[in-house]
């Protein structure tokens, strides 16, 4: 049995007919081909395949395919829009919030609801907000300051 | 000006990829018409397979053929032991890839079905019908060395792989018998279960017409990987090509060839169709390789004033189910010969038994052995230091081998290559204002609080190593490193390097080792890793051994590089070889830098080869092979300060500050992210990981909201500091950095935990430190069990 959904991903509506348990990130994964969403566990605990769902970050292996039915969703591949980089990519290159760029597009698009919700977060809020993603390389310590980076970045920008 | 960026903290090379979501993972490649393997595993850690009914999944929907070990015999052979240790007795059982009539651990393949999807493939799993009669099952490695216990493998006595001994320096029993005091303990190193980001996968395409197999694979060490599949598959190395595509981090549990790789190849092979595996994360908590689950019990002999006269242990080391890759040296070699650590000690002497269990294969786990190591000599450190009333500095001080610059023996065989291990530990104690710690520690104490300092002064083994010694201690291939560097006609360039990156940045160092010695902008060096058929031989990124020899092979391929451009600079010039100078990817006559030729005309003419010296071969291009004389000796000091709260047995880590010495750094930035994230590895070990099987073989910490990660939230900053002391015999004086973080942190987050509870009569708890066991640990002490 399949069922159409109708999703938009990074501004571009795809209609496409869907198993009912097929989960978000395996139709973007597998349907849509767009890879930069990263799956490192099955019990939603690694934040790996972080999203945004109309705007609002989301663990896409925690939402099915069609829970997401007139969604609009961001991926690490459409975060920057018509930018080359996101302040947030921008940040995390900078300094060295990355090492084996695994858990990246996940902690980015966490960091990105981060700062929506917090547009000038301290190093402790910074650590508070990402615990739901993990990282094994960095030791976080890199990550919390290219959000700090990102947050006076984006604050210089808009002030 | 491009010299200059040797040494400095320049952003990577890898990230744009990895930022924007571009980078390719294995399980981000599917090629067109690739089918899908899932594999079927035993439930039981120990049972006799009676029958295994297939029929309803090969009947499945969308399901293209399932495999047992009726298929598979013959066709793939047991996957290798690839450390042969000598004089260990070791015994190695079969690795049969789908188990044959016996599963051993709870992961042991037993099936193989692949479909034209991933859910169709996992949905006919269910179908298949295995008839179990479970056995007795054994899971620690002292239980299994016991009499009586269960027996995993018939052929092998008492379950034991090998005996492994190190004696060195003095009698031992001499320098206990007639030491003034003795400390002693008993340390279960806990099974740690490596955790890289991303699981492990395997694609793995089959040309029946021309014989050709391309496998793209989540491995450490590709050329490894080709040479290992070539004699368990039967596709001849040269029609046999692996690639590393991006890799999501490893720390040494990527090293190993796994039986699911060569099933994948197995099943494209037959089908003559691509076929990826890729594996869950519960399948990886399950069937990727675990680390540490050492029994160690330790003692030390010293003199009433604190100089530790000898070092005795014995050990026994949980191998799981059946010999990993690399596992029987991990426990001994990269362990045994450690046990000096940064300490002139007389006399060492140590008995390792490694031990089949019903567990998952133990193998590299980042640090490998040193991080063993390392514990046993800093908490018999700590013991002496308690045990005489001195400070744990002190006492270190006192038995610290004296600042070397140029080679020093230790007892157990090593010349560990330069160190200054006061210099360390003295910087350690200023930029963390020892003193005042103490002192604030004491002022805690009178009200009621709890902060423990804990030091960690280590010394690690890595750079691995000299081909030769790999031979002499068993290791079944070189340990040397390869580079190409070549230059086109535009100057830019290309490295290819046989060692295999996966996270650690060495696009980015490796294009400053090519800046630093031939004077081009690193944005100008192209760094190609990880695909078997387009860069030479290596033996793959592990032990710390990329920068310390890949680093080196590099260094010197652009000598060879200069040293031709610098004939060819000479001719243009019309001058004579020997007048020539070189600065900063400039050529000249000596005194008239003005009049020059850069390396990029140089480059240009080259490959041009209009008006070469006579006898000089077109090209600008150089091939170095180079084998390390020894290994490199990173050290360092380290100090964690925690606080625990004694009515919830709650440990904060405050601070933690760490000096390292790898030698020169070729960017600062990456060495201080290899230092944070090692050291929240070993924070991990100390304070929250452990890989837990019950009686019964069952893991008890079989997914992510059970076994316990590091993460943000729970951790400080971290302060680095270095020193740097050369490597004599390293072309660029670098060491590794990758372990180095990981080898010190354990211990010294445990000392400073067990400092914070002397006061509370605590001496020793289990790792890892979690509130309960601390609660438990004071109650006991304060007599209230």
């Amino acid at each position: 049995m399949t069922i159409p959904v109708s999703i938009s991903v990074n501004g571009r509506r795809y209609d496409r007919e869907v198993e009912p348990r097929l989960l978000l990130v395996h139709f973007i994964r597998d349907v849509l081909g767009l890879t930069g969403t990263k799956v490192g566990c099955d019990t939603s605990q690694c934040g790996s395949c972080t999203i945004l769902l109309d705007g609002v970050s989301a663990k896409a292996c925690t939402c099915l395919a069609v829970q997401a039915d007139g969604a609009s969703v961001t991926t690490i591949e459409g975060l920057a829009g018509d930018s080359e980089l996101h302040p947030l990519q921008e940040s995390f290159w900078n300094k060295h919030g990355l090492q084996c760029g695994y858990c990246t597009p996940g902690m980015i698009l966490a960091s990105h609801e981060l700062l929506r919700c917090n547009s000038d977060p301290s190093a402790e809020e910074i650590r508070h907000g990402l615990e739901g993603n993990m990282c094994r390389c960095t030791g976080y310590q890199n990550i919390v300051r290219a959000v700090r980076d990102a947050a006076e970045t984006i604050q210089g920008g808009t002030s | 000006m491009s010299a200059s960026t040797f040494g400095s903290g320049i952003r990577r090379r890898e990230d744009p990829r990895l930022i924007t979501g571009s980078a390719s993972y294995t399980d981000d490649i599917t090629l067109p018409g690739t089918l899908h393997a899932a594999l079927l595993r035993s439930p039981y850690a120990h049972a006799r397979i009676n029958g295994i009914d297939t029929s309803q999944a090969a009947a499945a929907q969308g399901v293209v053929a399932v495999y047992t070990s009726a298929d598979t015999e013959g066709e793939i052979a047991p996957s290798p032991c690839a450390w042969l240790l000598p004089d260990s007795g070791l015994t190695i059982a079969d690795y049969h890839c789908v188990a044959k009539d016996t599963v051993r651990y709870v992961g042991d393949i037993v099936a193989v079905v692949v479909a034209e999807t991933r859910h169709e493939a996992y949905d006919a799993l269910d179908l298949i019908e295995v008839d179990y009669e479970p056995l007795d099952a054994v899971v620690e490695p002292k239980k299994a060395a016991a009499d009586g216990a269960p027996q995993l493998h018939g052929e092998i006595a008492g379950n034991q792989a090998f005996h492994w001994t190190v004696t060195g320096g003095g009698d031992i029993d001499e320098a206990f018998s007639e030491a003034d005091v003795v400390v002693k303990e008993t340390i279960i190193q806990q099974r740690l279960i490596p955790n890289a980001m991303e699981p492990r996968a395997t694609l793995a395409s089959y040309t029946a017409a021309t014989g050709e197999l391309t496998v793209w694979n989540t491995t450490q060490n590709p050329h490894i990987l080709r040479f290992l599949s070539s004699l368990v598959i039967g596709v001849p190395e040269d029609r046999l090509r692996v690639i590393a595509p991006e890799v999501g981090g490893g720390f040494g549990s990527k090293i190993a060839a796994y039986p699911a790789d060569f099933i994948t190849m197995f099943c494209s092979k037959k089908l003559g169709a691509p076929v990826k595996w890729v594996e869950s994360r519960s399948e990886n908590y399950q069937a990727t390789t675990h680390g540490r689950d050492h029994v160690q019990e330790i003692e030390l002999a010293a003199t009433a004033d604190g100089k530790i006269k000898g070092l005795r242990a014995t050990v026994w080391a949980g191998m799981g189910a059946y010999l990993s890759t690399a596992a029987p040296g991990i426990p001994t070699i990269l362990h045994g010969l450690m046990l000096s650590g940064v300490y002139d000690i007389p006399a060492i002497h140590e008995d390792v038994y490694g031990l089949y269990t019903n567990t998952t294969p133990v193998e590299a786990y980042r640090g490998a052995g040193r991080p063993e190591a390392t514990f046993m000599v800093e908490r018999l450190v700590d013991l002496l230091a308690a045990k005489l009333g001195l400070d744990p500095a002190e006492v270190r001080r006192r038995n610290f081998i004296p600042k070397f610059d140029n080679g020093h023996d230790v007892v157990t065989g090593l010349t560990y290559d330069s160190g200054n291990y006061d210099g360390a530990l003295s910087k350690l104690l200023a930029e963390s204002d020892y003193q005042q710690l103490r002192a604030e520690q004491a002022e805690a104490r009178k009200s009621g609080r709890y902060i423990g300092l804990g030091l960690s002064t280590y010394v690690e083994i890595c750079g691995l190593g000299p081909s030769q010694v790999a031979g002499a201690i068993g290791f079944q291939g070189g340990l040397w490193e390869s580079a190409i560097v070549r230059f086109h006609p535009s100057g830019k360039v290309h490295v290819m390097i046989g060692a295999s990156p996966h996270g650690q940045g060495e696009e980015t160092t490796f294009a400053q080792i090519i800046a630093g010695e031939l004077g081009v902008s690193p944005d100008d060096v192209k760094v190609i890793h990880g695909d078997t058929d387009n860069t030479p031989m290596g033996w793959g990124t592990y032990g710390s051994r990329t920068t310390a020899v890949g680093g080196a092979a590099l260094a010197l391929a652009a000598r060879k590089i200069r040293d031709k451009a610098k004939v060819i600079a000479a001719h243009l010039l019309e001058a004579a070889v020997e007048d020539m100078d070189y600065d900063d990817g400039k050529f000249f006559v000596k005194g008239s830098p003005d009049s020059s030729k850069t390396i990029q005309d140089i480059a240009l003419m080259a490959n041009v080869a209009w008006n070469m010296p006579e006898g000089v071969e077109a090209g600008l291009e150089a091939t170095t092979f180079y084998d390390p004389p020894n290994f490199v000796f990173p050290y360092g000091a380290h100090l964690a300060v925690v606080e625990v709260d004694a009515e919830s047995g709650n440990v904060e880590l405050k601070r933690y500050v760490a000096v390292d010495d790898c030698g020169p750094q070729i960017n600062p930035v990456i060495v201080e992210g290899q230092v944070h994230g090692g050291i929240v590895q070993g924070i991990g070990q100390a304070l929250w990981e452990e890989g837990v099987y019950d009686d019964d073989g069952q893991l008890l910490t079989g997914t992510m909201l059970d076994y316990a990660l590091p993460r943000a939230d729970r951790l400080p900053d971290i302060e680095v500091h270095s020193t740097v002391t050369p490597s004599p015999h390293h072309p660029l004086g670098v060491k590794g950095i990758g372990e180095a973080g990981t080898i010190a942190s354990t211990a010294a987050v445990y000392n400073a935990v067990i400092d914070a509870l002397a006061p509370l009569g605590v001496e020793a708890v289990n790792m890892p430190l979690t509130p309960e066991r601390v609660w438990r640990s004071i109650q006991a002490a304060q007599g209230r069990n």
